[in-house]
């Protein structure tokens, strides 16, 4: 990008540019939204097809750490529209400490993110030869995170389950496989996420950003919530299909 | 103007002191350029090198089934030589071919723009593809790749010993490239067009290049994320498309056909923009309902994205699906067709001179005609199931996107050269290679009609004794037809620095292209143009140097003669 408020060489006025910046954007979400949407149908058939083992794998999920990472992707997606109005409204102070807020929000996202996949590694839950589903219920010692009492529940609903449908193990495969492609895609997005607001962060200490002139600001907001929003998807397709009992 | 004041100006006709090949030199200026014609021909040489590979795979294909045993190639290598064809050629080739070369180096010029809107995008769209074409390669030189460039599952998750990870990834990659070349075209076109430039004054070139943008954005990133699962699925084990752990190989096909059958439409819409350029050019007349096949293109488009299940009418999808999928392949037959009807009466009462792109265009109408009506053969349900993964397959989207898409491509790459290098190809020699390209084609492909209705089928490396025949006509064909190709890549390569000067518009056509030397500036125009005519008017433009109304003594100025 360029130097406070410069027009490139192959645009008429700032206006143009700064259409041509958002519309760019904008048509980038839409592919964003068909490259979601592929995993997200591959998801809805398989769910449909097995929709038990689907319910099964979801309650082995922590809804508090998914739940209080919503609620930290809200919060940054609120620094950052802040972040975007203080750009707009040229308060450079304000518009750095709200860019590092919302990079530290992001950090917290995929910190908790990170003790998640490790806790799924460490029950025997990511798909391949050594997946089982009945790890934690039959090996209690090795899940001293989970609660007991949870645990003792968990055990009862995977015996029916598994005696409803003895390919159940099998099919709860397909569920992390969703989970991890469409959790793992989500976190890589927020990395790139976190890249480009460091280096806002940058211009923005250099004081590139005035009024007139805080496109790259917008874009990376927009950018930026779309990233939420898909969160807002996923936390309920992943972590809430069964938890009306 | 007449031939002979052209005559006597010949010699005044000079290379521009200034252009955007000799702006800067040495090897960063072309690596790290941001100018979209330069990229353009970056492009030029990547999609020509794998146009070269594939048609190398296409000749051992040919080779191999002279003999009803097979004469070169084990069972196992052929399986690698048909499934790396198709991946150089569609992927490598046929996909970027068209928009990434001509639409990159002509939008910017036929809009009156200073280049794309984001001209970094661009060039990294360039490394893109070439990361992506690193990592193909990679894949046919480490074990090549057997799974048919459609990459059905379990086969390729699963079952096959070949370098599948390196080219899914690979392809994966290139999509992209292709993604950021749509999303810029399509912001170029809204947001960059000069003066007195509406919406339907555009040439129709810029009409199927917006509707191919569209495709490509909505397209490309399903089969991206579709070969990111299946990739993911060999290389960790993930389980979508295992029907081992319960996973689903038609979603698979459901989800590729979604990108891939729309992928012909990016393969065929630009070639139907050159035709639209070049008919007109060559008839001296205003192309024949210029709305209408703007509109055509973008129902294409749109229809386009609603019938990809007519790839898999045997694999047991519902009879009420099929029968939807099937009116829906009939209906974009319409616009297809309005098209046709369009160019062809343009023709009618025209001026017409058989220059070279004129050859192609018309090759590119007989056999995008024939292509697209053995495609209702195959888009009807009964017919379908009787020549469905037979050599009738094979020679219908070889008629597209050969007959179609390559006419095309070759036929706007000899009507732009002049544009691109500031110098004519001889003219004689490139009539003979495009009669020649067209006599090999139609004796390649035109016998794997039959071969398919016969029910010889695909993808296998022998065959009965009673096909031979029809064979070894196709393998003599594609021997002609690789003479046809070998042609234009010497005296095109040759005519860049010796062949004659072109002169700013040599045709004369109507485009805003014309208007600025060739080879252009860098900045492409002087002052940004103010357009005050309508697309294709030869009638109300005394600039052109043609006394109309039309006069057959007026040809356009030829190559050598």
């Amino acid at each position: 990008m360029h130097r406070t408020g410069e027009l490139y060489g192959q645009f008429k006025t700032l206006e143009q540019q700064k259409d041509t910046a958002s519309l760019g954007m904008w048509i980038f979400l839409v592919t964003e939204v068909m490259f979601f949407g592929g995993i997200m149908l591959a998801y809805t058939v398989n769910r449909h097809a097995y929709f038990h083992a689907f319910a099964m794998g979801s309650n082995t999920l922590d809804l508090r750490l998914g739940g209080f990472n919503t609620a930290v992707l809200i919060g940054s997606s609120f620094t950052m529209a802040m972040a975007v109005w203080s750009a707009q409204s040229g308060k450079k102070k304000l518009l750095s400490l709200f860019l590092v807020l919302t990079i530290f929000l992001g950090f917290v996202f995929l910190g908790v993110k990170y003790i998640e996949y490790a806790q799924k590694f460490n029950h025997h839950l990511v798909p391949g030869r050594n997946f089982d589903i009945t790890y934690c219920v039959n090996n209690p010692s090795k899940c001293e995170d989970l609660k007991p009492e949870e645990l003792a529940v968990e055990r009862e609903e995977i015996a029916q389950a598994v005696a409803a449908d003895p390919d159940l193990n099998s099919h709860a495969q397909l569920y992390y496989s969703a989970y991890f492609g469409m959790t793992g895609l989500h976190a890589l997005h927020m990395v790139i996420g976190a890249g480009l607001l460091f280096w806002l962060l940058r211009e923005s200490f250099a004081g590139r950003f005035s009024p007139q002139w805080n496109t790259p600001v917008d874009v990376v907001g927009l950018y930026w919530h779309f990233v939420d929003i898909v969160w807002i998807y996923l936390f309920p397709l992943l972590y809430l299909i069964d938890r009306h009992k | 103007m007449s031939p002979t004041s052209t005559q006597t100006n010949k010699p005044a006709l000079q290379m521009p002191t200034k252009h955007y090949l000799n702006a800067t030199y040495g090897i960063r200026s072309w690596l790290l350029t941001t100018d979209h014609k330069r990229i353009a021909l970056l492009y030029l040489i990547s999609v020509t090198f794998f146009f070269f590979i594939g048609g190398f795979f296409a000749m051992m294909i040919r080779l191999h089934l002279l003999t009803p045993a097979g004469l070169l190639l084990s069972a196992d290598t052929y399986n690698r030589m048909f499934t790396m064809h198709g991946v150089a050629m569609i992927f490598f080739f046929l996909i970027p071919s068209i928009p990434a070369v001509m639409g990159n180096f002509l939008i910017p010029l036929m809009i009156g723009a200073k280049d794309l809107a984001f001209p970094k995008i661009n060039l990294l769209s360039w490394y893109v593809y070439v990361v992506g074409a690193a990592f193909t390669l990679y894949s046919m030189v480490s074990g090549g790749l057997d799974t048919g460039w459609t990459f059905y599952t379990p086969l390729s998750t699963v079952y096959s010993n070949s370098a599948v990870a390196p080219a899914v990834i690979g392809v994966f990659i290139v999509g992209f490239s292709s993604i950021l070349t749509g999303l810029n075209f399509l912001v170029t076109i809204h947001t960059m067009r000069a003066p007195g430039l509406t919406w339907f004054r555009l040439p129709l070139f810029v009409w199927t290049h917006y509707a191919t943008s569209v495709v490509m954005i909505l397209g490309t990133p399903v089969v991206a994320i579709t070969l990111a699962l299946a990739g993911m699925e060999r290389l960790f084990g993930l389980g979508f498309f295992n029907p081992a752990m319960g996973g689903d190989p038609i979603l698979f096909q459901h989800l590729f056909w979604f990108y891939s059958h729309p992928a012909v439409y990016i393969m065929i819409l630009p070639a139907m923009g050159v035709t639209s350029e070049l008919i007109p050019t060559f008839a001296r007349k205003q192309l024949f309902g210029y709305h209408f096949v703007a509109a055509a293109s973008m129902a294409i488009a749109v229809i386009g994205f609603l019938i990809w299940t007519h790839h898999m009418f045997v694999t047991g999808v519902s009879t009420y699906a099929a029968l939807a999928f099937s009116f829906l392949t009939f209906l974009v037959a319409i616009p297809s067709a309005v098209k046709v009807f369009n160019w062809v009466a343009t023709l009618y009462g025209g001026s017409i001179s058989f220059d070279t792109p004129m050859l192609y265009a018309f090759g590119f109408i007989g056999l995008f005609l024939i292509g697209g009506l053995t495609g209702l053969f195959l888009g009807s349900l009964g017919t379908d199931i009787h020549i469905h993964d037979t050599y009738f397959v094979v020679a219908h989207f070889h008629y597209i996107m050969v007959g179609g898409a390559v006419m095309g491509y070759l036929g706007g790459l000899h009507f732009w050269w002049p544009k691109i290098t500031g110098r004519m190809y001889p003219e004689w020699l490139a009539r003979i290679s495009a009669v020649i390209l067209f006599v090999g084609f139609n004796l390649t492909f035109f016998p794997q009609f039959l071969l398919g209705y016969l029910g010889m089928p695909r993808r296998y490396h022998v065959y009965p004794p009673e096909f031979q025949v029809y064979n070894v006509m196709s393998t003599a064909g594609a021997s002609i037809l690789a003479i046809g190709y070998l042609l234009p890549l010497l005296y095109l390569t040759w005519s860049a620095f010796y062949g004659r000067v072109a002169g700013p518009n040599p045709w004369p056509a109507t485009g805003l292209e014309w208007q600025t030397p060739s080879p252009p500036p860098t900045e492409n125009f002087e002052t940004t143009p103010v357009v005050t005519w309508e697309p294709y008017d030869f009638y109300h433009r005394p600039d052109l140097g043609l006394d109309m109304p039309v006069d057959s003594s007026l040809r356009p100025v030829h190559g050598d003669d």
